[in-house]
């Protein structure tokens, strides 16, 4: 019991930001856009976050700006492949590689500098309930902020007519086109929400999880949050679920190293990642769920002209 | 529509000079068509004759280079499908234009206003339903439903925006006779309400059975527009395709030969959730006949095209070619025992798209006609099979270095089902031999089909056309959830009693059934 409630409370700072950066990566794939920069976008939002900390010293201010930073270089691969009708994978995958060289670039100075991280926000009376209180309600405004960002999307996408409307856009944009929707600009917001979700998950790195700025500190998270979306097969609660569970494998091979088992302890930082493709191979020996759920027109260009 | 001042004999829509061209083809050349309040108006032509320009142009889909619309009177542009439902037009598109992971319901509110009261709405498509026979569940996925049972949301979706206009873009070309005598009684129907209907089609006997007009188009323009009544369906049809087609010969009497295939008890599961299962699908088909399989479209015919070609294997037994029991081979080793197929997608499964038609014609040719050996490909041998398959079935290419795709979908099918008929096949597969292809192309196929059988090859069509089936089969069966009825000689069964079997009859009463000849 007492090592139970330090470590729950490690896992929930490990799905953070797998959550936020899955959640977004959800909608836009919903849109009918695959977007492969969400690990650039989340490096990009993590160093200018951590810039604005630095510059201004407000967490708001902080957040925001990485919010805006994930979002303006979406907008760069939104131009590309909705604008220019670029291929999604190359010009996604373009986009990771130099959100990697762009934040290290903005992040030159920033090395060694290093914070208290994000302010608790215990939530009265709740907070000062035994296990429960400091489990659910003593955390920063971001952990708060994955909490209502899941029922939101979620509730979003099935109740309400922008996000039926979205959901039709992604599974056929050539029917939604000719009924009169703008394919485009709907895709647009989707990747601009996609961009600014992952920068809040790059926020959440340099700011909460480890309040400092290391290149590349987001160390393939990007990725396992684009294995998540599969994995939870573009369903928001099971975005949770999947954001948890890998959340929860991270730690538990830390404490697994600090413990001594007789493993090297590369061999546990595989962890995480082994289970990415071990659960990306059992979710796909059932295609049936995949296709049901999966928007159909993802990764296609859409040309308005036909 | 009583309101309108305009007496009723006014035009509710006139095209006046409707010009649009696209790069290297001139679409719609100074077209003119009117249509009054209440009449339900053919657009009659072939394929690439114009037709869809045209009616995107009307729906706002796409801009006029020239020409002016006038709506009720006044000139208007329409710039946009939203602008031409908010003026009364509503159109049900050829290819459904549905989201499949949606329901119903989703499907019909994405096509109306924001802020349409889903209580209200639910009652007004309970209530289009009842009235015009159009039975639909809200609540069910769009992916379980018939193609028939598909095309009733885009019209009860068309129809809950009350149009003065309803654009209806070859509608029956997806529907079983039964269904088509439905739609157009709905049809009827929603004219006598004062509805105008422009009715799409190159089907002259529905045009006749529906329509009191009919424009004309051919090669983007006008060629006539008449009184449907003072025609016939031949002189429709030399006015639509510029010289008359000779008639098709009636099915020759069969020479009776081996059995080539034989399927025994055929069963085989969904590969998934949107597939269908075969069931218990036993039937025989003998060198020099053609066997027709008709049936609405998604009832398994893909599944059976792939379980005969080998794409799928069978259990032991259950398929036979000249009596080799091929179940477990693949498709080149059952090419080998003398079986070629064309599958129905043109692109992307009978064709490569971007590979040169040497390189197709290589692919499914390769080793019977040994054009690879050892390894290599010998590319000059390939080259003028070819050639020879460009020559004779009048493809019109740039030659045996085109790719697939840059070639018209009637072109691209005759070379395919020359591919296929010029390996000197035992046996033919072919599913959908002249969907979306020109009268003449079709033509040119079903003659190919006529002698091959003649020549004493065993020819299997599966086809959504019945017409077609009726024409050049000698037996005809139909499939529906994946299981195939007895089968029955063309000359003995009527259009509507094969209706009833691809709505699911296994045997009709009074009629006699042949399983072999």
């Amino acid at each position: 019991m007492e090592t139970l409630l330090p470590t729950l409370l490690t896992i929930i700072t490990a799905a953070t930001p797998l959550l936020y950066a899955a959640l977004g990566e959800m909608v836009t794939e919903k849109s009918g856009v695959l977007n492969l920069g969400v690990e650039g976008m989340m490096l990009v939002g993590a160093v200018v976050a951590f810039a604005a900390m630095h510059a201004t010293g407000s967490a708001s201010v902080a957040i925001l700006a990485g919010l805006l930073a994930g979002a303006a270089l979406s907008s760069i691969f939104a131009v590309l492949v909705l604008g220019f009708q670029s291929s999604q994978v190359a010009t996604g995958l373009a986009l990771t590689i130099f959100g990697i060289g762009l934040s290290a670039l903005l992040g030159q100075g920033l090395v060694g500098v290093a914070y208290n991280g994000l302010p608790k926000l215990p939530i009265p009376f709740l907070s000062e309930i035994p296990f429960l209180g400091p489990l659910l309600f003593d955390h920063d405004i971001l952990v708060y902020g994955s909490f209502v960002a899941v029922p939101l999307v979620a509730w979003f996408l099935a109740r309400t007519r922008p996000g039926l409307v979205l959901r039709a856009v992604g599974n056929s944009h050539d029917a939604a086109h000719a009924i009169g929707y703008p394919v485009l600009r709907i895709r647009f917001l989707a990747i601009l929400f996609g961009g600014a979700m992952a920068g809040i998950a790059g926020a959440y790195l340099s700011l909460a999880y480890s309040p400092l700025w290391i290149e590349n500190m987001s160390a393939g998270r990007g990725w396992i949050a684009l294995a998540l979306v599969v994995f939870a097969t573009w369903r928001p609660w099971r975005v949770l679920a999947g954001a948890y569970l890998f959340g929860g494998i991270t730690i538990l091979q830390l404490h697994a190293q600090a413990i001594g088992v007789g493993v090297p302890p590369q061999v546990m930082s595989m962890l995480p990642y082994v289970a990415t493709i071990v659960v990306l191979v059992l979710i796909s020996r059932d295609q049936n769920k995949i296709k049901l759920n999966a928007p159909g027109c993802i990764g296609k260009p859409f040309h308005p002209t036909a | 529509m009583s309101a309108s001042p305009e007496p009723a004999t006014a035009p509710l829509l006139e095209l006046r000079g409707m010009t649009r061209s696209f790069p290297g083809v001139l679409a719609n050349d100074q077209v003119d068509l009117s249509i009054a309040p209440g009449e339900i108006h053919a657009l009659l032509g072939e394929n690439g004759a114009g037709k869809s320009t045209l009616v995107k142009m009307i729906y706002g889909i796409l801009k006029p280079d020239a020409g002016e619309i006038l709506w009720k009177g006044e000139v208007t542009e329409i710039p946009s499908p939203a602008f031409a439902r908010d003026l009364g037009i509503a159109m049900v598109f050829q290819h459904f234009s549905l989201f499949d992971s949606l329901t119903v319901f989703e499907n019909i509110i994405l096509g109306m206003d924001a802020g349409e009261d889903s209580a209200r709405l639910r009652r007004d498509i309970a209530e289009i339903s009842a009235r015009y026979g159009l039975p639909l569940d809200p609540d069910r996925h769009v992916y379980t439903l018939s193609v028939g049972e598909r095309q009733r949301i885009e019209i009860i979706r068309c129809l809950l925006l009350k149009p003065a206009l309803l654009v209806m873009d070859e509608p029956t070309s997806v529907l079983t006779p039964q269904e088509v005598d439905q739609l157009f009684e709905t049809l009827r129907q929603l004219a006598d309400e004062g509805m105008s209907i422009l009715y799409i089609s190159h089907k002259l006997a529905e045009i006749k059975a529906l329509c009191s007009h009919a424009t004309i188009l051919r090669g983007g323009r006008v060629v006539d527009s008449v009184a449907v009544d003072q025609e016939t369906p031949a002189t429709l049809a030399a006015k639509m395709m510029g010289a008359a087609l000779a008639a098709e010969p009636e099915p020759g009497e069969r020479v009776p030969g081996e059995t080539r295939l034989a399927l025994e008890n055929l069963t085989l599961d969904a590969a998934d959730e949107f597939g269908i299962p075969l069931r218990n699908i036993s039937l025989q088909v003998r060198g020099g006949e053609i066997l027709g399989i008709a049936g609405v479209a998604g009832n398994g015919q893909d599944e059976l095209l792939k379980a005969i070609s080998g794409e799928t294997r069978a259990t032991p037994g259950a398929v036979r070619i000249d009596g080799n029991d091929c179940g477990h081979l693949g498709p080149n080793d059952r090419r080998m025992l003398g079986l070629a197929t064309i599958p129905e997608e043109r692109l992307g499964h009978g064709a490569v798209p971007g590979i040169d038609l040497t390189g197709n014609g290589l692919l499914t040719a390769f080793r019977r006609l040994k054009l690879a050996t050892r390894g290599f490909i010998h590319w000059g041998a390939s080259g003028r099979f070819a050639d020879s398959v460009v020559e004779r079935f009048r493809v019109k290419a740039s030659g045996n270095r085109a790719p697939a795709d840059s070639l018209s979908g009637g072109n691209l099918q005759k070379f395919i089902v020359g591919r296929e008929i010029c390996q000197d096949p035992e046996l033919l597969v072919v599913s959908q031999p002249t969907w979306g292809v020109d009268a003449g192309a079709a033509r040119t196929i079903h003659d190919a089909l006529r002698a091959l059988a003649a020549r004493g090859t065993a020819v299997l069509v599966i086809s959504q056309d019945l017409d077609e089936l009726m024409r050049i089969s000698h037996r005809i069966a139909a499939i529906c959830a994946g299981s195939v009825s007895a089968t029955y000689r063309v000359g003995d069964v009527s259009a509507e009693q094969i209706g009833l079997l691809m709505a699911g009859t296994a045997e009709l009463d009074g009629v006699e059934a042949v399983h072999a000849a």
